[in-house]
Protein backbone atom coordinates (compact mmCIF):
# COMPACT_ATOMS: atom_id res chain seq x y z
CA UNK A 1 0.00 0.00 0.00
CA UNK A 2 2.88 2.30 0.80
CA UNK A 3 4.55 1.83 -2.55
CA UNK A 4 2.13 2.95 -5.23
CA UNK A 5 4.99 3.52 -7.69
CA UNK A 6 5.56 -0.18 -8.18
CA UNK A 7 3.36 -2.01 -10.58
CA UNK A 8 2.11 -5.45 -9.61
CA UNK A 9 4.78 -7.20 -11.67
CA UNK A 10 7.62 -5.14 -10.22
CA UNK A 11 6.39 -6.00 -6.75
CA UNK A 12 6.28 -9.64 -7.69
CA UNK A 13 9.81 -9.44 -9.00
CA UNK A 14 11.05 -7.88 -5.77
CA UNK A 15 9.31 -10.56 -3.76
CA UNK A 16 10.93 -13.17 -5.97
CA UNK A 17 14.38 -11.67 -5.28
CA UNK A 18 13.74 -12.13 -1.59
CA UNK A 19 12.23 -15.61 -1.59
CA UNK A 20 14.39 -17.25 -4.23
CA UNK A 21 17.35 -17.65 -1.88
CA UNK A 22 15.30 -19.54 0.70
CA UNK A 23 14.72 -22.79 -1.11
CA UNK A 24 14.74 -22.69 -4.91
CA UNK A 25 18.24 -21.25 -5.10
CA UNK A 26 19.31 -21.95 -1.56
CA UNK A 27 23.02 -21.08 -1.61
CA UNK A 28 24.08 -24.06 0.47
CA UNK A 29 21.75 -26.90 -0.40
CA UNK A 30 21.24 -26.19 -4.09
CA UNK A 31 24.19 -24.16 -5.33
CA UNK A 32 26.71 -25.81 -2.97
CA UNK A 33 28.27 -22.48 -2.03
CA UNK A 34 29.71 -21.70 1.36
CA UNK A 35 30.00 -25.29 2.45
CA UNK A 36 33.07 -24.72 4.59
CA UNK A 37 31.46 -22.63 7.33
CA UNK A 38 28.30 -24.73 7.07
CA UNK A 39 30.29 -27.81 7.99
CA UNK A 40 32.75 -26.22 10.37
CA UNK A 41 30.74 -24.12 12.78
CA UNK A 42 27.51 -26.11 12.81
CA UNK A 43 28.48 -28.13 15.87
CA UNK A 44 26.14 -26.14 18.08
CA UNK A 45 23.02 -24.06 17.48
CA UNK A 46 24.41 -20.88 19.02
CA UNK A 47 27.54 -20.99 16.86
CA UNK A 48 25.42 -21.66 13.81
CA UNK A 49 23.04 -18.76 14.50
CA UNK A 50 25.84 -16.28 15.13
CA UNK A 51 27.72 -17.42 12.04
CA UNK A 52 24.55 -17.11 9.95
CA UNK A 53 23.80 -13.64 11.25
CA UNK A 54 27.38 -12.43 10.77
CA UNK A 55 27.41 -13.70 7.20
CA UNK A 56 24.01 -12.14 6.49
CA UNK A 57 25.25 -8.81 7.85
CA UNK A 58 28.33 -8.87 5.63
CA UNK A 59 26.27 -10.02 2.66
CA UNK A 60 23.72 -7.20 2.99
CA UNK A 61 26.29 -4.44 3.55
CA UNK A 62 28.62 -5.53 0.78
CA UNK A 63 25.78 -6.12 -1.69
CA UNK A 64 24.42 -2.64 -1.01
CA UNK A 65 27.82 -0.97 -1.41
CA UNK A 66 28.76 -2.94 -4.51
CA UNK A 67 25.41 -2.18 -6.09
CA UNK A 68 25.89 1.50 -5.27
CA UNK A 69 29.34 1.54 -6.85
CA UNK A 70 28.50 -0.71 -9.79
CA UNK A 71 28.85 2.08 -12.35
CA UNK A 72 32.26 3.18 -11.05
CA UNK A 73 34.05 -0.14 -10.73
CA UNK A 74 36.08 -0.95 -13.87
CA UNK A 75 35.29 -4.39 -15.20
CA UNK A 76 38.89 -5.62 -15.15
CA UNK A 77 39.44 -5.15 -11.45
CA UNK A 78 35.94 -5.91 -10.22
CA UNK A 79 36.74 -9.14 -8.37
CA UNK A 80 39.59 -7.48 -6.49
CA UNK A 81 37.39 -4.53 -5.61
CA UNK A 82 34.59 -6.80 -4.41
CA UNK A 83 36.96 -8.74 -2.19
CA UNK A 84 38.39 -5.61 -0.63
CA UNK A 85 34.86 -4.32 0.07
CA UNK A 86 33.86 -7.66 1.57
CA UNK A 87 37.03 -7.84 3.66
CA UNK A 88 36.25 -4.42 5.08
CA UNK A 89 32.81 -5.47 6.28
CA UNK A 90 34.14 -8.76 7.63
CA UNK A 91 36.64 -6.83 9.72
CA UNK A 92 33.74 -4.72 11.02
CA UNK A 93 31.72 -7.85 11.84
CA UNK A 94 34.74 -9.47 13.48
CA UNK A 95 35.31 -6.55 15.85
CA UNK A 96 31.55 -6.19 16.43
CA UNK A 97 31.18 -9.78 17.61
CA UNK A 98 34.30 -9.45 19.72
CA UNK A 99 32.63 -6.49 21.42
CA UNK A 100 29.29 -8.23 21.91
CA UNK A 101 30.44 -11.62 23.12
CA UNK A 102 34.02 -12.70 23.53
CA UNK A 103 32.85 -16.26 24.08
CA UNK A 104 31.19 -16.58 20.68
CA UNK A 105 34.16 -14.88 19.09
CA UNK A 106 36.42 -17.55 20.57
CA UNK A 107 34.12 -20.40 19.50
CA UNK A 108 33.94 -19.19 15.90
CA UNK A 109 37.66 -18.44 15.85
CA UNK A 110 39.26 -18.13 12.45
CA UNK A 111 35.99 -18.90 10.72
CA UNK A 112 34.76 -15.41 11.44
CA UNK A 113 37.61 -13.94 9.41
CA UNK A 114 37.07 -16.63 6.82
CA UNK A 115 33.68 -15.11 5.91
CA UNK A 116 35.79 -13.14 3.42
CA UNK A 117 36.26 -16.24 1.31
CA UNK A 118 32.68 -17.42 1.65
CA UNK A 119 31.71 -18.02 -1.96
CA UNK A 120 28.09 -16.99 -1.32
CA UNK A 121 29.05 -13.36 -0.81
CA UNK A 122 31.34 -13.06 -3.81
CA UNK A 123 28.86 -15.10 -5.85
CA UNK A 124 25.94 -12.78 -5.07
CA UNK A 125 28.15 -9.72 -5.69
CA UNK A 126 29.25 -10.99 -9.07
CA UNK A 127 25.98 -12.51 -10.21
CA UNK A 128 23.48 -10.04 -8.82
CA UNK A 129 24.60 -6.91 -7.00
CA UNK A 130 26.94 -5.73 -9.75
CA UNK A 131 24.05 -5.69 -12.21
CA UNK A 132 20.97 -4.62 -10.26
CA UNK A 133 19.57 -1.67 -8.33
CA UNK A 134 20.35 -1.15 -4.66
CA UNK A 135 16.89 -2.09 -3.38
CA UNK A 136 16.82 -5.33 -5.33
CA UNK A 137 20.38 -6.22 -4.34
CA UNK A 138 19.55 -5.72 -0.67
CA UNK A 139 16.44 -7.90 -0.98
CA UNK A 140 18.46 -10.56 -2.76
CA UNK A 141 21.16 -10.39 -0.08
CA UNK A 142 18.57 -10.74 2.69
CA UNK A 143 17.07 -13.76 0.91
CA UNK A 144 20.39 -15.50 0.38
CA UNK A 145 21.55 -14.63 3.87
CA UNK A 146 18.43 -16.10 5.46
CA UNK A 147 18.72 -19.15 3.21
CA UNK A 148 22.28 -19.67 4.41
CA UNK A 149 21.28 -19.11 8.04
CA UNK A 150 18.44 -21.62 7.70
CA UNK A 151 20.72 -24.28 6.27
CA UNK A 152 23.45 -23.80 8.87
CA UNK A 153 20.97 -23.65 11.78
CA UNK A 154 19.31 -26.79 10.48
CA UNK A 155 22.70 -28.56 10.49
CA UNK A 156 23.52 -27.12 13.90
CA UNK A 157 20.22 -28.30 15.39
CA UNK A 158 20.61 -31.86 14.15
CA UNK A 159 24.24 -32.10 15.18
CA UNK A 160 23.73 -30.64 18.63
CA UNK A 161 20.66 -32.75 19.41
CA UNK A 162 22.30 -35.98 18.29
CA UNK A 163 25.80 -35.26 19.48
CA UNK A 164 25.13 -33.48 22.74
CA UNK A 165 21.48 -34.15 23.54
CA UNK A 166 20.76 -30.46 23.88
CA UNK A 167 19.33 -27.55 21.92
CA UNK A 168 21.10 -24.18 22.22
CA UNK A 169 22.63 -25.36 25.48
CA UNK A 170 19.33 -26.57 27.02
CA UNK A 171 19.44 -30.22 27.99
CA UNK A 172 16.70 -32.17 26.18
CA UNK A 173 16.92 -35.78 27.18
CA UNK A 174 18.24 -35.83 30.73
CA UNK A 175 21.17 -37.81 32.05
CA UNK A 176 20.17 -41.19 30.61
CA UNK A 177 20.94 -40.02 27.07
CA UNK A 178 24.19 -41.33 25.67
CA UNK A 179 25.46 -38.57 23.35
CA UNK A 180 26.37 -39.59 19.83
CA UNK A 181 29.74 -37.86 19.99
CA UNK A 182 30.63 -38.56 16.41
CA UNK A 183 28.02 -36.04 15.28
CA UNK A 184 29.90 -33.10 16.80
CA UNK A 185 33.19 -34.35 15.43
CA UNK A 186 34.14 -33.36 11.86
CA UNK A 187 32.95 -36.57 10.26
CA UNK A 188 29.44 -36.05 11.64
CA UNK A 189 29.33 -32.76 9.74
CA UNK A 190 30.02 -34.52 6.48
CA UNK A 191 27.43 -37.22 7.19
CA UNK A 192 24.66 -34.81 8.13
CA UNK A 193 25.40 -32.48 5.23
CA UNK A 194 25.40 -35.39 2.80
CA UNK A 195 22.12 -36.66 4.19
CA UNK A 196 20.52 -33.21 4.04
CA UNK A 197 21.60 -32.86 0.46
CA UNK A 198 20.19 -36.25 -0.33
CA UNK A 199 16.90 -35.10 1.21
CA UNK A 200 16.88 -31.91 -0.86
CA UNK A 201 17.63 -33.96 -4.00
CA UNK A 202 14.75 -36.33 -3.30
CA UNK A 203 12.28 -33.48 -2.74
CA UNK A 204 13.41 -31.64 -5.87
CA UNK A 205 13.35 -34.76 -8.05
CA UNK A 206 9.82 -35.61 -6.88
CA UNK A 207 8.67 -32.06 -7.58
CA UNK A 208 10.15 -32.16 -11.04
CA UNK A 209 8.50 -35.50 -11.75
CA UNK A 210 5.18 -34.10 -10.58
CA UNK A 211 5.57 -31.01 -12.75
CA UNK A 212 6.28 -33.27 -15.71
CA UNK A 213 3.15 -35.32 -15.05
CA UNK A 214 1.10 -32.13 -14.75
CA UNK A 215 2.42 -30.83 -18.06
CA UNK B 1 56.79 -17.39 20.84
CA UNK B 2 55.60 -20.83 19.97
CA UNK B 3 58.35 -23.43 20.15
CA UNK B 4 56.79 -26.41 18.36
CA UNK B 5 59.25 -28.34 16.23
CA UNK B 6 58.84 -28.04 12.43
CA UNK B 7 58.46 -31.80 12.08
CA UNK B 8 55.53 -31.85 14.45
CA UNK B 9 53.91 -28.89 12.72
CA UNK B 10 54.27 -30.63 9.38
CA UNK B 11 52.66 -33.90 10.51
CA UNK B 12 50.01 -32.01 12.41
CA UNK B 13 48.98 -29.86 9.44
CA UNK B 14 49.25 -32.67 6.92
CA UNK B 15 47.62 -35.62 8.65
CA UNK B 16 46.36 -35.13 12.19
CA UNK B 17 44.50 -31.92 11.55
CA UNK B 18 44.06 -32.33 7.82
CA UNK B 19 42.59 -29.14 6.41
CA UNK B 20 39.74 -30.87 4.66
CA UNK B 21 38.87 -33.69 7.01
CA UNK B 22 39.16 -31.93 10.30
CA UNK B 23 38.99 -28.19 9.67
CA UNK B 24 36.58 -28.23 6.70
CA UNK B 25 38.65 -25.75 4.77
CA UNK B 26 38.61 -25.79 1.00
CA UNK B 27 35.52 -27.93 0.64
CA UNK B 28 34.42 -26.21 -2.59
CA UNK B 29 37.42 -27.29 -4.72
CA UNK B 30 37.35 -30.61 -2.87
CA UNK B 31 33.83 -31.28 -4.16
CA UNK B 32 34.44 -29.59 -7.49
CA UNK B 33 37.69 -30.93 -8.91
CA UNK B 34 38.04 -34.30 -7.20
CA UNK B 35 36.44 -36.10 -10.14
CA UNK B 36 39.64 -37.03 -11.98
CA UNK B 37 42.97 -38.09 -10.54
CA UNK B 38 45.04 -35.86 -12.78
CA UNK B 39 43.17 -32.60 -12.24
CA UNK B 40 42.96 -33.32 -8.53
CA UNK B 41 46.69 -33.78 -8.08
CA UNK B 42 47.59 -30.75 -10.18
CA UNK B 43 45.03 -28.63 -8.34
CA UNK B 44 46.57 -29.78 -5.08
CA UNK B 45 50.02 -28.75 -6.24
CA UNK B 46 48.77 -25.34 -7.42
CA UNK B 47 47.10 -24.78 -4.04
CA UNK B 48 50.25 -25.85 -2.19
CA UNK B 49 52.33 -23.44 -4.25
CA UNK B 50 49.98 -20.51 -3.62
CA UNK B 51 49.89 -21.45 0.06
CA UNK B 52 53.67 -21.37 0.44
CA UNK B 53 54.05 -18.01 -1.29
CA UNK B 54 51.13 -16.36 0.47
CA UNK B 55 52.18 -17.72 3.84
CA UNK B 56 55.67 -16.27 3.42
CA UNK B 57 54.24 -12.93 2.32
CA UNK B 58 51.71 -12.98 5.15
CA UNK B 59 54.53 -13.41 7.64
CA UNK B 60 56.25 -10.29 6.32
CA UNK B 61 53.02 -8.32 6.18
CA UNK B 62 52.17 -9.24 9.73
CA UNK B 63 55.53 -7.94 10.94
CA UNK B 64 54.96 -4.70 9.05
CA UNK B 65 51.39 -4.27 10.33
CA UNK B 66 52.46 -4.96 13.91
CA UNK B 67 55.23 -2.41 13.55
CA UNK B 68 52.78 0.17 12.20
CA UNK B 69 50.21 -0.91 14.82
CA UNK B 70 47.39 -1.34 12.30
CA UNK B 71 46.46 -5.00 12.79
CA UNK B 72 42.87 -4.35 11.75
CA UNK B 73 44.11 -4.15 8.16
CA UNK B 74 45.40 -7.72 8.40
CA UNK B 75 42.50 -9.39 6.64
CA UNK B 76 42.43 -6.94 3.74
CA UNK B 77 46.19 -7.18 3.17
CA UNK B 78 46.21 -10.97 3.29
CA UNK B 79 43.43 -11.35 0.78
CA UNK B 80 45.07 -8.92 -1.63
CA UNK B 81 48.35 -10.85 -1.44
CA UNK B 82 46.56 -14.13 -2.07
CA UNK B 83 44.65 -12.71 -5.01
CA UNK B 84 47.84 -11.48 -6.65
CA UNK B 85 49.63 -14.79 -6.07
CA UNK B 86 46.77 -16.63 -7.70
CA UNK B 87 46.96 -14.27 -10.65
CA UNK B 88 50.66 -15.08 -10.94
CA UNK B 89 50.09 -18.83 -10.87
CA UNK B 90 47.34 -18.42 -13.44
CA UNK B 91 49.59 -16.56 -15.88
CA UNK B 92 52.38 -19.06 -15.32
CA UNK B 93 50.10 -22.01 -15.99
CA UNK B 94 48.49 -20.43 -19.04
CA UNK B 95 51.91 -20.08 -20.59
CA UNK B 96 53.46 -23.43 -19.69
CA UNK B 97 50.53 -25.81 -19.49
CA UNK B 98 47.47 -24.59 -21.41
CA UNK B 99 45.83 -28.02 -21.24
CA UNK B 100 45.94 -28.02 -17.46
CA UNK B 101 44.77 -24.42 -17.46
CA UNK B 102 41.65 -25.44 -19.35
CA UNK B 103 41.09 -28.52 -17.20
CA UNK B 104 41.11 -26.53 -13.98
CA UNK B 105 38.85 -23.92 -15.57
CA UNK B 106 36.91 -21.78 -13.13
CA UNK B 107 38.54 -23.43 -10.13
CA UNK B 108 41.88 -21.75 -10.77
CA UNK B 109 40.72 -18.17 -10.11
CA UNK B 110 38.58 -19.60 -7.33
CA UNK B 111 41.74 -20.57 -5.44
CA UNK B 112 41.51 -16.96 -4.28
CA UNK B 113 38.38 -17.82 -2.36
CA UNK B 114 39.79 -21.11 -1.13
CA UNK B 115 39.42 -20.87 2.62
CA UNK B 116 42.42 -23.12 3.21
CA UNK B 117 44.88 -20.54 1.91
CA UNK B 118 43.58 -17.62 3.93
CA UNK B 119 43.33 -19.97 6.90
CA UNK B 120 47.03 -20.84 6.70
CA UNK B 121 47.86 -17.13 6.88
CA UNK B 122 45.44 -16.54 9.77
CA UNK B 123 46.41 -19.62 11.78
CA UNK B 124 50.12 -18.90 11.57
CA UNK B 125 49.48 -15.38 12.83
CA UNK B 126 47.24 -16.62 15.64
CA UNK B 127 49.73 -19.25 16.73
CA UNK B 128 52.68 -16.87 16.38
CA UNK B 129 54.78 -19.16 14.22
CA UNK B 130 58.19 -17.91 13.14
CA UNK B 131 59.17 -17.86 9.48
CA UNK B 132 60.45 -21.44 9.34
CA UNK B 133 57.41 -22.78 11.18
CA UNK B 134 55.11 -20.80 8.88
CA UNK B 135 56.61 -22.24 5.73
CA UNK B 136 56.57 -25.78 7.10
CA UNK B 137 52.96 -25.27 8.17
CA UNK B 138 52.04 -24.10 4.66
CA UNK B 139 53.81 -27.06 3.01
CA UNK B 140 52.17 -29.50 5.40
CA UNK B 141 48.74 -27.99 4.93
CA UNK B 142 49.13 -27.95 1.15
CA UNK B 143 50.31 -31.55 0.99
CA UNK B 144 47.48 -32.61 3.29
CA UNK B 145 45.02 -30.89 0.98
CA UNK B 146 46.58 -32.63 -2.03
CA UNK B 147 46.45 -35.96 -0.22
CA UNK B 148 42.74 -35.55 0.50
CA UNK B 149 41.99 -34.55 -3.10
CA UNK B 150 43.96 -37.48 -4.51
CA UNK B 151 42.35 -40.06 -2.22
CA UNK B 152 38.90 -38.70 -3.04
CA UNK B 153 39.54 -38.63 -6.80
CA UNK B 154 40.69 -42.25 -6.69
CA UNK B 155 37.48 -43.29 -4.99
CA UNK B 156 35.34 -41.23 -7.32
CA UNK B 157 36.99 -42.68 -10.42
CA UNK B 158 36.07 -46.14 -9.17
CA UNK B 159 32.55 -45.00 -8.37
CA UNK B 160 32.02 -43.91 -11.97
CA UNK B 161 32.06 -47.58 -12.89
CA UNK B 162 29.66 -48.76 -10.23
CA UNK B 163 25.92 -48.41 -10.06
CA UNK B 164 24.58 -45.92 -7.55
CA UNK B 165 21.01 -44.66 -7.07
CA UNK B 166 20.52 -41.47 -9.12
CA UNK B 167 19.23 -39.54 -6.10
CA UNK B 168 22.50 -39.71 -4.21
CA UNK B 169 24.79 -39.13 -7.18
CA UNK B 170 27.06 -36.10 -7.05
CA UNK B 171 27.65 -33.97 -4.02
CA UNK B 172 25.62 -36.01 -1.55
CA UNK B 173 27.60 -39.19 -2.19
CA UNK B 174 30.91 -37.32 -2.18
CA UNK B 175 30.09 -35.79 1.19
CA UNK B 176 29.14 -39.09 2.77
CA UNK B 177 32.36 -40.68 1.49
CA UNK B 178 34.26 -37.68 2.84
CA UNK B 179 32.61 -38.39 6.18
CA UNK B 180 33.89 -41.96 6.14
CA UNK B 181 37.39 -40.76 5.16
CA UNK B 182 37.27 -38.19 7.94
CA UNK B 183 36.39 -40.99 10.35
CA UNK B 184 39.54 -42.75 9.19
CA UNK B 185 41.68 -39.66 9.62
CA UNK B 186 40.39 -39.34 13.17
CA UNK B 187 42.46 -42.41 13.92
CA UNK B 188 45.58 -40.26 13.62
CA UNK B 189 44.35 -37.99 16.40
CA UNK B 190 46.51 -39.54 19.10
CA UNK B 191 49.65 -39.24 17.01
CA UNK B 192 50.73 -35.83 18.20
CA UNK B 193 49.54 -36.07 21.77
CA UNK B 194 46.32 -34.19 20.97
CA UNK B 195 46.39 -31.20 18.79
Amino acid sequence: MNEPIYSASAKHENFDCLVRGLWKENPVLVSLLGCCPTLAVSNSVINAVSMGLATTFVLICSSALISMLRRFIPKEVRIGTFIVIIATFVTVADYLIQAISLEIHKALGAFLALIVVNCIILGRAEAFASKNTIAKSILDAIGSGIGFTLAIVCMGTIREILGNGSFAGIDLFGPSFEPWVIMILPCGGFFIFGTLMLGANIVNTRQRAKAKLGA
Amino acid sequence: MNMESPGFIFINACIINNFIFSYFLGICPFLGVSGKWETASRMGIAVTFVMIISSTCAYGINLLLTWLDVQFLQLICYIVVIASTVQLVEMFMKKYSPALFRALGIFLPLITTNCAILAVALFQTNRQYNILQSIVFAIGGGLGFTLALVIMSGIREELELSKVPPMIKGAALTLIIAGILSLGFMGFAGLGGGG
